[in-house]
């Protein structure tokens, strides 16, 4: 492949961080890091959200430069102006969030920026040729003539990969690279890593699935509150160590909650089906039921193309369903809109939380208050000092850090907007909570603190229903877990389940290893 | 334990923070010294600009700009455009000149004189039918706004043209035999010496003020022109949202016309050609952001009575209207630019 070939001895260190701190105003992210990148293997770098990793990783890529400290390459120092520079030297980022147009195909995607030209223009013959090339290499069946905007998510990634792999890469940071990619995706990504070292790729990896890290690196790194707090080689450690320096102190995703007894049935789905949204005309959830009571809090796993949003948005009064029903407490909601579930008491926290959670043009309160709008409004007017009541009592009672309700929303950490999320629609006060991978993209502690709040409410009454993908979070507070395969529910489990069950049943290639 | 470090910095800092924050207050707050500016550097040049009676006349110029600016900016917080408002002002003017010339019902063999207040509330419902159109075609056809706005711009300029056969309806005093006078009133009377105009364009501001700072809707407003799927997903009727901006709108591109025919005591059916252009550059001025969810009512206020103020401030010093034409343009761009620096530096 393209990734060029860098021939030194390997395990040496090639990019090194030297008392790299780094302030915004007076927010300082970094403090005085150092951090060795060695040719040929994986550096992990573990922590929190907010614990300096994406600011440790934009300066080694040259997006922004340090405020102290210096960076050395091949044992030289060196300053980055700028991104492109740092692509010059070799240094490539994969950002957490995907930077493609969803509206040109991925061929345009991969050479954008860098086409390769003829005498009359662009050559997009050999474009394809190289972007199949890429394609196979990855194991991915994706027609470079394809808009993006119709991959899955995991595509898209897939995509955002091999466009970093196209530009002779000798250094590679990945932040968050399988956040969207399902078991069998990662298998490939972590295929074409371990490709990469054996031609000398040095590469970072950032991710908030620890297990899956400890599988492919080699180096561990733990940041916490923007100083780095250990580094062990990974023959010396395990992921009881990496928790313990990054979080500080021990902890789990919490267990079922007990001690009540569960109530009626809260909501109660019958032979739902639903067809693609997108228009293929096959049915994404078939003809599934499904009933949580009071108090229950149920899993919901499976891969990604499973059926598990579509299911939930059907529920919330998002999309249609084709065929089946949806009762809660007794009563049709089946194709209500989604105020009306929302009045109802059946509330949705989305998938995405920047695409569908949050407004980012408004304040951490205005986001907070949104879903509940009639509880402080009084005639025509809503009312300030209700509404200022109704934040603060969200705030704390979800735990969010911020610094109070006017703070612009994009001033919190992922995990703090990922509670806001939850809090807008606990703050309607539901019966039933339906929450669509509530875990994607925070990191352990706050993972830990929201099913620790669910639990909680689901002890006063709540029905929670949430999706994963990370088999670990099913065995967490569930009562319950499903495992859902085409659309259909493939098997169906207690909290004693174990997770090679769980994968089997989903469907999951079960490599022996 | 997060409180701690952030007051140990702020004291830290004080002394940079504190100047900081004069600029940054110069620069939120720059329409309103761009107006101190405006009427600083015209009065020193013009004897005539600092008067009393010159603001008030500027002022009425401004009325019409404003009022559909303050539509406009309801559009532009949903993330929407109307190219029509111009058109609609045409023919709002065009349909109440109709109406006060007298309706022939052939039938009947009568003419019918509506009563002037008839009238206004005829030309209102006539702009938010046009509004409801443009409404529709966006939220329920998914027509781009661009497109559905600038098809209905051509379509409202055509029939105010077919309906006067390209003629200016004049002579809309009315005669007091048929009980239909008081159309100069709008644009000629005043009241505590404020032209009736610009005290709508006041009554118009403050409304709109209070609906997007104290209503329910004020929310839906910013939210779903922020992130309308998130708006969505929190129960926010964003498709009514659509529709209800673009019938403001067009109310108040209706009530601009009825205030413009009334200054001239007659109705063209050209009359507010290009104005949806001088709205959206008051909007743009004033703030808000045109992808949506960012801006206010008084930004906008402030970025109609810049360019009111310019452009009259010109006039009086004496500068050709090619000129004009080119400063308006500048200010417009410098806006853009300001706010882009704005909404890019997070």
């Amino acid at each position: 492949m393209s990734a060029a070939a860098d021939t030194g001895p390997k395990g040496e260190v090639v990019l090194a961080a030297r008392n790299v701190a780094k302030s915004y105003g007076s927010v300082h992210a970094l403090k005085g890091v150092n951090f060795d990148i060695h040719r040929g293997q994986v550096t992990t770098l573990f922590g929190e959200n907010g614990a300096g990793k994406s600011t440790l990783m934009k300066i080694l890529s040259g997006v922004v430069q340090p405020t102290s400290g210096e960076i050395i390459l091949d044992g030289e120092p060196i300053v980055f102006a700028s991104s492109s520079q740092a692509r010059d030297r070799g240094i490539s980022i994969i950002h957490q969030e995907l930077s493609l147009a969803p509206n040109m195909n991925v061929r345009d995607n991969i050479f954008m920026g860098r086409e390769i030209m003829t005498a009359t223009g662009v050559d997009f013959a050999e474009e394809e040729r190289q972007t199949r090339l890429l394609m196979a290499e990855l194991e991915e069946d994706i027609d470079p003539l394809t808009p993006v905007e119709e991959l899955r998510l995991g595509q898209q990634q897939i995509v955002e990969i091999a466009r970093a792999l196209s530009v002779n890469s000798r250094i590679l940071i990945m932040d968050e690279p399988t956040s969207a990619l399902s078991a069998s995706e990662v298998e490939v990504l972590f295929k074409v890593i371990r490709d990469l070292m054996n031609r000398g790729v040095s590469i970072v990896y950032i991710s908030h699935h620890l297990e899956e890290a400890l599988q492919i690196t080699n180096h561990a790194v733990v940041l916490r509150d923007g100083a780095m707090t250990a580094y062990a080689e990974r023959k010396d450690i395990d992921l009881e160590w990496i928790v313990r320096h990054m979080v500080g102190d021990n902890f789990d995703l919490g267990s079922p909650p007990t001690g009540y007894d569960k109530g009626d049935v809260a909501l109660s789905i019958e032979g739902l089906t639903v067809t693609d949204p997108g228009g293929a005309g096959y049915s994404v959830v078939d003809g599934l039921s499904l009933s949580v009571r009071e108090g229950e809090i149920v899993c919901i796993y499976g891969l990604m193309g499973a059926g598990r949003t579509e299911l939930l948005e059907t529920v919330a009064g998002r999309l249609k369903p084709t065929a089946g029903k949806v009762v809660l407490k007794g009563r049709d909601v089946t194709g209500q809109s989604i105020s009306a579930c929302i009045r109802d008491g059946l509330v949705l926290v989305p998938e995405d939380r920047q695409r569908d959670g949050l407004v980012q043009t408004m304040s951490v309160g205005r986001n907070l208050s949104l879903a509940s709008l009639g509880a402080f409004t009084r005639g025509l007017f809503t009312s300030t000092s209700r509404e200022a009541g109704l934040i603060g009592e969200a705030i704390r009672k979800v735990h969010i850090k911020t610094d109070g309700g006017a703070a612009p929303i994009g001033s919190l950490s992922g995990g703090n907007q990922q509670k806001v999320v939850i809090g807008k629609m606990l703050a309607t006060e539901p019966e039933v909570i339906l929450l669509d991978e509530p875990s994607r993209g925070i990191d352990i502690g706050a993972k830990a603190e929201v099913f620790k709040l669910l639990a909680e409410r689901a002890k006063s009454g709540l029905a929670v229903v949430y999706t994963t993908s990370e088999v670990g979070e099913c065995l967490s507070i569930a009562h319950r877990i499903i495992v859902m395969r085409r659309g259909r529910i493939s098997a169906e489990f207690g909290p004693d389940v174990t997770k090679e069950q769980i994968m089997a049943a989903s469907g999951e290639a079960v490599h022996a290893h | 334990m997060s409180v701690t470090p952030a007051i140990d910095t702020k004291t830290a800092v004080s002394g940079g923070k504190r100047k900081k924050s004069l600029v940054e207050l110069l620069f939120e707050g720059r329409a309103f010294f761009a107006l101190i500016a405006i009427i600083v550097v015209f009065s020193l040049m013009s004897p005539n600009y600092f008067t009393v009676n010159n603001f008030l006349i500027m002022a009425s110029h401004v009325a019409i700009f404003g009022l559909l600016a303050i539509g406009m900016l309801l559009v532009i917080l949903n993330g929407g455009i109307d190219l029509s408002v111009g058109s609609t002002l045409g023919l709002a003017g065009v349909v109440a000149g109709f109406l006060m010339q007298g309706v022939t019902l052939p039938q009947f063999g009568v003419i019918l004189y509506p009563s002037v207040w008839v009238v206004v509330v005829l030309t209102c419902l006539l702009g938010a039918v046009v509004g409801a159109v443009n409404g529709v075609l966006i939220a329920y056809l998914r027509v781009p706004a661009f497109v559905a706005t600038l098809g209905v711009l051509y379509v409202a300029r055509g029939i105010a043209l077919l309906m006067t056969n390209g003629l200016t309806y004049n002579n809309l005093g009315g005669r007091p035999e048929l009980g239909n006078t008081g159309f100069d009133w709008l644009g000629f009377n005043r009241l505590a010496g404020v032209p009736i105009g610009v005290l709508v364009l006041f009554v118009f501001a403050i409304a709109c003020h209070i609906l997007l700072a104290r209503t329910a809707f004020g929310r839906w407003l910013y939210s779903s022109g922020g992130n309308e799927r998130a708006a969505e997903l929190s129960g926010v009727p964003v498709k009514g949202v659509k529709i209800t901006v673009y019938v403001l709108s067009g109310i108040c591109a209706a009530v601009a016309g009825l205030v413009l025919s009334s200054q001239l005591t007659s109705a063209g059916p050209t009359a507010g050609t290009t104005y949806e252009l001088t709205a959206i550059a008051a909007v743009v001025i004033g703030g808000a952001a045109l992808t949506g969810g960012r801006g206010t009512v008084i930004g906008t206020m402030l970025g109609a009575f810049v360019i009111g103020f310019l452009s009259d401030g010109l006039v009086i010093i004496g500068v050709s209207a090619y000129w004009q034409t080119v400063f308006t343009g500048a200010v417009i761009v410098t806006a853009v630019l300001l706010n882009s620096f704005k909404y890019g530096r997070r």
